[in-house]
């Protein structure tokens, strides 16, 4: 893990830089949120600062309500570790237009750098394919995150894609902590009025 | 082991009926759920429902999480459990109060009412002090008569008011378990 070259900004760069006018992402808790608002803010963005573990299910209620519009859930290896049990309820749903991308450095990065279970053993790929994904991949370079960005929009999913990245530590760049103006402007982007 | 548990406590009878009808009514579009017995009949409306998409959790925190996403995307969801199932959810459930989200509640108690299993008597205790505590008001529901009436009015507050709210319906409502 140590070895990948990759940088995690970049990475998610990559992945959106052609972002889908539809597209709506959901970011898990810690650098993963930090590392969407970096690449670009979006009023159809949603930054977690905690609930840990819940991205993909929130992706997955999304998804559901939105049939239409892909779905993002970009999150970490320790955020994805904590739900791992929502890979199986997601998978079994199947929601063709949901794609969860993991930025695994192998490492809980707001806490210390201690090592996660994709360090010790824990292929998550392997575990989503195993719980019926209609396709994973593995990323180590940011020309494969170009290849994959358009799966995000093809309606083909639920999608898998672990992003190998490395540990460097990072500015925190951090958006808004206010959920409920998050869930406002989130909503709003859909057409949704505050109650 | 269901073969010999399942009996008055999986029963159709007219409470649990209400409870899909007040859901449906509300236009509640997900339901969440780890399975109950008292839930059973609700489960089964809504995967038989085609304007109702039912989604089987491995942990009831999942849906918590997945009742934020539904409103986010504009669906009014719902999230079935059973009392031991309340623990699972209460660090989630701060995104209730962060985001002033909705969330409909649907708890089926266990360990209070001729209870024969210890082991449901702990979280039993605790489920109206931890939802309290992390912003959810609780209805406590003991008639059969007043299910529909409480799980309508408890929709009105979660997705007109925004706010979090759970509906406990008591074990001596659902019944008690038959273990032979």
């Amino acid at each position: 893990m140590t070895a990948s070259p990759l940088a995690r900004r970049p990475a998610v760069r990559a992945l959106l830089n052609d972002r889908p006018k539809d597209l709506l992402v959901i970011a898990g808790l810690g650098t993963p949120a930090y590392d969407l608002f970096d690449a670009g803010d979006h009023d159809g963005n949603f930054y977690l600062w905690g609930a840990m573990g819940g991205a993909a299910m929130m992706g997955l209620g999304l998804a559901i309500a939105q049939p239409r519009r892909p779905v993002l859930v970009l999150t970490g290896d320790g955020e994805a570790l904590m739900g791992l049990g929502a890979l199986s309820t997601v998978a079994a749903q199947r929601p063709a237009n949901l794609t969860v991308a993991v930025l695994d450095n192998g490492h809980f990065g707001e806490t210390g750098m201690q090592q996660s279970h994709t360090s010790l053993g824990t292929d998550l790929p392997a575990v989503a394919a195993a719980c019926g994904f209609a396709w994973t991949a593995t990323a180590t370079d940011e020309a494969s995150l170009r290849t994959l960005a358009p799966k995000l929009a093809a309606g083909s999913g639920p999608g898998f894609i672990r992003i190998v990245v490395g540990s460097e530590p990072l500015p925190k760049t951090l958006p808004t902590r206010d959920g409920a103006y998050l869930k406002n402007r989130f909503r709003a982007n859909l057409g949704l009025t505050p109650a | 082991m269901n073969a010999m548990t399942q009996g008055s406590d999986t029963a159709a009878v007219a409470w649990k009926d209400a409870v899909f009808a007040a859901l449906k009514a509300a236009d509640v579009r997900q339901i969440h759920y780890v399975p109950d017995a008292g839930h059973a009949r609700a489960i089964e409306l809504a995967h038989r429902d085609p304007d109702i998409r039912a989604v089987v959790l491995t942990t009831e925190e999942e849906g918590v999480a997945a009742c934020a996403g539904a409103w986010l995307g504009g669906e009014r969801a719902a999230l079935l459990m059973q009392s031991s199932g309340v623990g699972n959810c209460i660090n989630m459930l701060s995104l209730v109060e962060n985001c002033r989200l909705p969330m409909l509640l649907l708890v089926t108690m266990r360990g209070e009412w001729a209870e024969f299993n210890p082991w449901q008597v702990p979280m039993s205790r605790a489920t109206e002090t931890v939802l309290t505590a992390m912003g959810v008001r609780c209805f406590r529901v003991e008639r059969p008569e007043e299910v529909g009436d409480v799980v309508a009015a408890a929709a009105d507050l979660a997705f007109g008011a925004e706010q979090a709210v759970a509906i406990l319906l008591g074990q001596r409502l659902i019944g008690r378990k038959v273990w032979k």
